[in-house]
């Protein structure tokens, strides 16, 4: 199963991670956009990604919450009607949504916020 | 299947849902196959606001002074309202059928989950109007891909809901994957032989691949659709998504919809256990109260109660699985039995998935006529939904059965053979097959419900009227709904001072008043009796359920909120006032809310002043409803009863029971007086229960053929003195 792990200790806050997943999944530089979300807490930074448990798959009514053959959770478009239940159950709450968006979106493990990571924070794993 | 006859065919312009309206419903007339798109009116939308109100209005305009159920100006109206359809927030795929009742011949309303009332709208009708009878069975196909409606030839023998709706889903997808875009709509022959049909609404279960049923249970729609000769309606639209509804604020939808997730998420397992066990999470509640309805209403515990309690069907219902019968519904109270194997009846040896019971099925067809065997309710639950039989109608009804023939006013010769007697198992559930089939004439004469059963009893087997008029849990020709009111007088009213008859949808008071003691003067009971209908009600217009209100409160409410606010879930009643602006984009405050209920409610009640009834005679009640009646049911709580007698002021001491029954309920009546004059003095009302002018301007129903139909009735005796 590929997911990606996260060192919040050796985060820097620097948002490349956010900006980079937006502009990929949606060709915006904007971490409402994000499939990742780093957010400073009193001790440091905390890093909120999927970390691929597919509890979500059983939550979804209409079945468009699937692992691919890699392991990863992903989310059929074309049968998400938007209910967000799956972002409401999701125990890690690493289900986003944003105002400009109808559907709900996750992080699939592509890796390439881990590429831009400057402090290596971030690490694509294969189980 | 064979292909269907096509009988008649009529094409639509397709439009794009605003703000949560299509702008137009649609009229079929089964009679002549005629059809009609009419305009929904800004002030439609203002003062109907959509759902029951839609229904209402355009029902009215469809009948006469003198409709009966049975004539071809009746309809069924199913609308869904603005809300309905939205996938965002927990139940909001509910739609509202309306009719003239059967059972009380006056407007009726019930609602459904199901994916219907979403479908008719994204098809592109606010509501859809059937009338007319046809001379052969139909089915009704509104095809929201192709923009057409089309009329078919029945070609089932069979016209059983399992059985249509299965065959319909199959025959109007294109493969497995297109099930999901279909509902069905029927019923089935037990609705065609007594007045208690019931409405089945499916949804497609993709996980279960098989269609599920849910009902508009109550009043008798049901029967009304076989009267129509309607087989079925059948809807079909694909491609349903986030923004169908085409809503004026997403962002807020999901704001709030995802904030209830959360809720329930970390809230239901702690408080209504809704997503394991589904409403039957009251049945130990309401016997520990002594509210659960056992052998017609004369007890409110069992000591097998145990047997039927929520943990029991529990583990008889799946687990894990979304049961939300709309997209978007986290509450998963649509609980089913799965690979069931039938053991009676047409479909023995069957394994079928069964929806529910309901905690109503489970206290209706379960404690109410002494039965307390899961297997045997889930069975009953079954052929109840296959043959087209509302389960808490029928509950009551047999429940009546039983104690009339325990009492002797009934035996072998008239139930031709059965031995109603309460827990009379086999015998029972024997009956319902007899209603299902139609084939016996006393099965017959139970199923016209309650209300005639006492007149047909006392003429034709000799029973004496005057007894059963106190144990016959009816009001306005229907069923109380399978909760015990007996201890509260907030709760006599709401169930007798309704609209429609005994039905739990418009107020549940009994904690509030009895147990939390929060409703302590007529005036504070008639406020709670104002209130609480009216924001339910609510509901109804907008077509969503009521269960996400108040089966789940925020951890805080009862923090945040004492006595009656706590009741209301204050925090909840702000998400409906956010949903409504979010979808409409209009403005409204939560004190608007319930003046746009206050317009339906009035009108309604309007209503069925126009069609003969609607007045203070009415609202009768049965003296079983406000306390014991026989001895049995006194001595059952001898303690209780006999402090509740010297609270009046009266020493039970040296009385006997009889003589302490009959004081109590002299006491008891008079109390019920003063809580009708209440209650209407704050709905605006006459001493004869009928709408003022000044309420309809208030409320600005003082249409002209409106205020006609209140000033016939109006007279200078009924005024309050000043």
């Amino acid at each position: 199963m590929k997911w990606l792990a996260t060192y919040p200790e050796r985060c820097v806050g620097c948002e490349s991670c956010m900006l980079t997943c937006s502009k990929t999944w949606f060709k915006e530089e904007n971490k409402e956009l994000s499939r990742i979300k780093v957010l400073q807490k009193d001790s440091g930074y905390e890093i909120n990604v999927c970390n691929q448990c597919g509890i979500c798959i059983d939550i979804c009514p209409t079945l468009a919450l699937n692992r691919d053959a890699s392991g990863v959770v992903r989310c059929d478009e074309n049968k998400c009607v938007g209910c967000l239940m799956c972002a409401g159950f999701c125990p890690t709450e690493s289900m986003f949504i944003a105002d400009q968006k109808d559907k709900p979106f996750k992080c699939i493990a592509c890796g390439i916020c881990s590429k831009e990571c400057p402090s290596q924070a971030l690490e694509l794993m294969q189980d | 299947m064979n292909k269907m006859k096509l009988l008649a065919e009529w094409e639509y312009e397709p439009v794009k849902i605003q703000r949560g309206y299509a702008g137009r419903t649609l009229y079929v007339n089964v009679g002549d196959f005629s059809f009609k798109e009419k305009p929904v009116s800004e002030d439609m939308k203002e003062k109907f606001i959509g759902g029951r109100g839609f229904g209402l209005k355009l029902l009215w305009d469809a009948v006469k002074d003198t409709t009966k159920w049975n004539d071809p100006e009746n309809e069924l109206v199913i609308s869904g309202g603005p809300l309905c359809g939205i996938t965002q927030y927990p139940g909001s795929g509910k739609c509202y059928t309306v009719f003239i009742s059967p059972l009380t011949e006056q407007t009726y309303d019930s609602n459904a989950g199901g994916h219907f009332g979403p479908l008719l709208k994204f098809s592109g009708w606010d509501a859809l109007e059937i009338q007319g009878k046809a001379d052969r069975d139909v089915i009704v196909f509104i095809d929201g891909d192709n923009n057409k409606v089309e009329i078919y030839e029945s070609p089932f023998e069979d016209v059983n809901a399992f059985t249509v709706t299965e065959a319909l889903h199959e025959y109007f997808a294109e493969n497995e994957e297109d099930k999901r875009n279909i509902s069905v709509v029927s019923t089935g022959k037990g609705a065609e032989n007594s007045y208690w049909g019931c409405l089945n609404m499916s949804f497609y279960d993709l996980r279960r691949k098989a269609p599920r049923l849910k009902q508009a249970g109550r009043g008798g729609g049901g029967t009304v659709f076989r009267n129509k000769k309607l087989a079925a309606i059948v809807v079909r639209k694909r491609g349903i998504g986030p923004t169908s509804n085409n809503p004026a604020d997403l962002s807020t939808l999901q704001k709030v919809g995802l904030k209830l997730h959360k809720e329930i998420r970390d809230l239901d397992d702690q408080q209504n256990k809704m997503r394991k066990v589904g409403t039957p999470h009251l049945n130990e509640i309401m016997n520990e109260y002594h509210l659960l309805p056992v052998h017609n209403y004369k007890f409110g515990q069992h000591p097998e109660a145990d047997k039927i309690h929520s943990e029991v069907f529990g583990k008889l219902f799946t687990q894990g699985i979304p049961d939300g019968c709309w997209h978007g519904c986290s509450m998963a109270c649509a609980k089913a039995v799965d690979g069931f194997e039938l053991k009676t009846g047409p479909l023995k040896g069957k394994k079928v998935t069964v929806d529910g019971p309901e905690y109503e099925t489970c206290a209706g067809l379960g404690s109410n006529i002494g039965i307390f065997d899961p297997e045997w309710i889930i069975e009953a639950n079954f052929y109840a939904d296959h043959y087209g039989i509302d389960t808490i109608s029928s509950g009551t009804g047999f429940a009546f059965v039983c104690e009339c023939y325990e009492l002797g006013f009934l035996n072998k010769d008239i139930t031709n053979g059965l031995e109603l007697k309460f827990g009379s198992k086999d015998d029972l559930m024997e009956l319902i097959h007899r209603i299902g089939r139609g084939d016996d004439e006393f099965a017959r004469i139970v199923g016209l419900g309650v209300h005639r059963m006492k007149k047909i009893f006392a003429e034709k087997y000799g029973a004496p009227f005057e007894v059963m008029e106190k144990i016959g849990m009816e009001g306005q020709g229907i069923e109380v709904s399978e909760y015990v009111p007996k201890e509260s007088v907030a709760q006599w009213g709401g169930y007798f001072l309704t609209l429609k008859g005994p039905q739990h949808d418009e107020a549940w008071l009994i904690f509030m008043d009895r147990i939390n003691k929060q409703l302590p003067t007529f005036e504070d009971k008639a406020e709670a009796l104002h209130y609480f209908p009216n924001f339910r009600l609510w509901f109804s217009l907008v077509g969503v359920c009521k269960l996400p209100w108040n089966d789940i409160e925020p951890a805080d409410n009862v923090i945040k909120y004492k006595g009656i606010e706590a009741a209301k879930v204050p925090e909840h009643v702000q998400n409906y006032v956010d949903l409504f602006n979010a979808v409409t984009g209009k403005n409204i405050t939560k004190e608007e809310l319930i003046i746009q209920s206050e317009q339906v409610y009035n009108f309604q009640r309007v209503f069925q002043l126009r069609l003969g009834k609607g007045t203070r005679k009415d609202h009768y009640i049965p003296l079983r409803a406000i306390g014991p009646v026989f001895p049995d049911e006194w001595e059952a709580r001898a303690e209780y009863y006999d402090n509740e007698l010297k609270a009046t002021g009266i020493d039970p001491e040296g009385l006997t029971t009889e003589e302490k029954i009959k004081k109590l309920q002299e006491y008891r009546l008079p109390q019920w007086e003063q809580l009708v004059d209440a209650v209407y003095k704050r709905r605006g009302w006459n001493k004869n229960g009928i709408p003022t002018i000044e309420t309809l301007e208030r409320l600005g129903i003082d249409y002209p053929e409106v205020v006609e139909v209140v000033k016939k009735h109006l007279k200078p005796e009924d005024e309050w003195e000043e």
